[in-house]
């Protein structure tokens, strides 16, 4: 009998921590699957950020590095230099990448490092209880902004897909999704997509896959699921932002 | 680039730490421009591209410590340097560091503080570099030079400790040392048997177990058992790598005690002591983390007075006192640092004389 369906191996056979209807487990998924279709599995290193993304190392059968808030993107340029034979990527949320890791994001992609960013922006501080985000929606309500985000005194949430397109060293970058099979289909094209770009060295790629967080937005997973796509696609549109190999 | 040979040359302690780096094997180095220590990155940028390296001018002082962390945990030999404000930075990253029991050079050309503070030499950073300086109980291993030549040794001997102990390891100069030129004999990096790296971080090669570099640990015991391990590896530092220099020891009734550019202001106090018929020796700690402690308890069986002197308001003088006997006493002169507050040798001459123990 042929098996159309099994787990990736470079998944671990464990079950995660995720709550359920969090799209972390799908985004682990399809990163696992461009690993093992790239046939990368042996010569790749995870660097894990703080946030609910901590436990890649538990759920990744590869090697991993643990970084500090926010300096994933610092550790894996080290990582790189000194063994730029390997591929590195870096799994991180929004308030590691957008809040604390800023700095270290913005210029590693301006470096032009050759790694892969995975970035898991669910409008939220997930680990440590739902707290405002730099991407929290105008509006939204989070444990510390109980009144909604207010733009004139918060601001407004950054679009990192589009803000890190602008930078010259940046070979690819783009925003999916994973609310719906069609969604999920083409951000596991992309993810793979931005996979090859470090296969075949062709610089910097950047993944922001829009998340759901059904916990800390106190809502059932379907309700999460369709705010993903009623409130933040028209927000943060899916789109390949820069793709400068045609890969 | 000088190349390592044993003939001696005349170089800027800040080119004598960069020197050795590459002579000891660090082809990766990741820094920030800051007063007085920029000549170590300037050499480097210079050098390391020709050797096949990676220089890395960092967007900040954090991110070089977490490219040195990066580096470390894929087995390079590695290191970044600053002062004052940046090694402050640095801290969070060293933490991690600490935590993950991953290798790694710091150097630390210290300046005076706190805050902006200045660009003179300075020994206020004592405390923060050995008593871990971040977050959460660790240690690193803190080497002191009073010289080129041991900016030089000492960088070379701070990669293979911090290798061999897997810990950071640190180089506590000052802008005197950093700046000032000596002449210095290159040596070939020593033959030091070092440890394989089984724990690095290398991609999932088939059949080879999962490597992880972290500092997480979440598991009931699993944070303590990390204590008590870190606290025997310390104990063994203390009992195999305490480094110290005595001079006029044996027969001194007064010992000062001090270390790196304040020894060596020091070393010509106690000259001028031994030329004026005192007893007075000097005691010069070269590892401060491990301190050598029984060093100390053997020189205060003999001798029960001393004087520290440091270039602050005192942050040695604790570890003196713990280290010595309960019937020997320790002085204190100390010149907070700053512009103009480097002590000359006529007045630390000035300080052993006046106490200097007269026998009833």
């Amino acid at each position: 009998m042929k098996q159309l369906f099994t787990r990736p191996e470079s998944l671990k056979d464990v079950a995660t921590h995720f709550c359920p209807g969090c799209h972390h487990g799908s985004v682990h998924r399809l990163v696992a699957e461009a690993i093992d279709e790239l046939g990368i599995r042996s010569e790749t290193i995870g660097v894990a950020s703080v946030g609910c993304s901590v436990f890649l190392y538990g759920y990744f059968d590869v090697d991993v590095i643990e970084a500090p808030h926010g300096r994933a993107p610092a550790v894996a340029t080290g990582a790189k230099r000194a063994r730029p034979d390997r591929i590195i990527f870096t799994y991180q949320g929004d308030g590691d990448l957008a809040a604390i890791g800023m700095s270290e994001i913005i210029h590693a992609a301006n470096r032009g490092e050759d790694i892969t960013v995975i970035f898991v922006n669910n409008t939220t501080y997930g680990m440590t209880g739902g707290q405002m985000a730099p991407t929290t929606m105008p509006g939204q309500k989070t444990s510390t902004s109980p009144y909604g985000r207010d733009v004139s005194k918060d601001g407004s949430p950054f679009k990192m897909a589009e803000l890190l397109a602008t930078l010259d060293a940046v070979a690819f970058s783009a925003r999916v999704a994973l609310d719906n099979p069609k969604n999920v289909l083409n951000a596991r094209k992309l993810i793979k997509t931005a996979f090859r770009y470090q296969v075949e060295k062709k610089g910097f790629s950047f993944i922001e896959a829009l998340a759901s967080c059904p916990t800390n937005w106190g809502m059932n997973p379907l309700d999460a699921n369709q705010r993903v796509t009623d409130e933040m696609i028209p927000y943060f549109p899916l789109a390949v932002y820069k793709n400068t190999a045609n890969l | 680039m000088q190349t390592a040979v044993a003939e001696k040359v005349f170089l800027k302690g800040n080119e004598a730490v960069a020197m050795a780096a590459l002579e000891a094997g660090c082809r990766c180095y990741f820094g920030y421009p800051i007063t007085p220590q920029s000549d170590i990155p300037e050499y480097l940028s210079r050098e390391l591209p020709r050797l096949g390296g990676e220089f890395i001018q960092a967007e900040s002082e954090i991110g070089a410590i977490n490219m040195l962390l990066g580096a470390s945990a894929v087995g390079a030999r590695a290191m970044t340097s600053s002062s004052g404000p940046g090694i402050s930075l640095k801290q969070e990253g060293i933490s991690y560091m600490a935590g993950s029991e991953l290798p790694g050079v710091i150097i630390d050309v210290m300046r005076a503080g706190p805050g902006l503070g200045g660009i003179d030499a300075s020994q206020a950073d004592y405390w923060q570099a050995t008593r871990g300086g971040g977050h959460g109980g660790y240690r690193i291993i803190v080497l002191a030079p009073a010289s080129v030549q041991e900016m030089y040794d000492l960088t070379m001997m701070a990669f293979d400790l911090s290798d061999i102990y897997r810990m950071p390891a640190m180089v506590l100069a000052d802008s005197v040392i950093g700046q000032m030129k000596e002449s210095v004999t290159p040596n070939p990096r020593p033959v030091t048997a070092l440890p394989p790296k089984e724990w690095v971080v290398r991609g999932r090669e088939s059949g080879a177990k999962q490597n992880i570099v972290k500092s997480l640990y979440l598991g009931d015991g699993e944070m303590e058992k990390f204590h008590w391990k870190m606290q025997a590896r310390y104990q063994e530092l203390a009992e195999k790598e305490c480094r110290w220099e005595e001079l006029h020891t044996a027969d001194a009734e007064l010992i000062v005690t001090a270390f790196g550019s304040t020894a060596r202001i020091a070393r010509t106090a106690v000259a001028m002591g031994r030329e004026a018929g005192m007893k007075v020796g000097l005691m010069r700690p070269i590892t401060l983390f491990p301190f050598p402690k029984k060093a100390y308890a053997a020189l205060s069986g003999q001798c029960k007075l001393f004087l520290d002197i440091e270039l602050s308001t005192g942050q040695m003088i604790d570890d003196v006192r713990l280290a010595i006997a309960r019937d020997a006493e320790v002085l204190f002169y100390g010149r907070p640092p700053g512009a103009g507050s480097l002590p000359t040798p006529e007045e630390l001459f000035e300080q052993i004389r006046k106490n200097y123990p007269t026998h009833a």
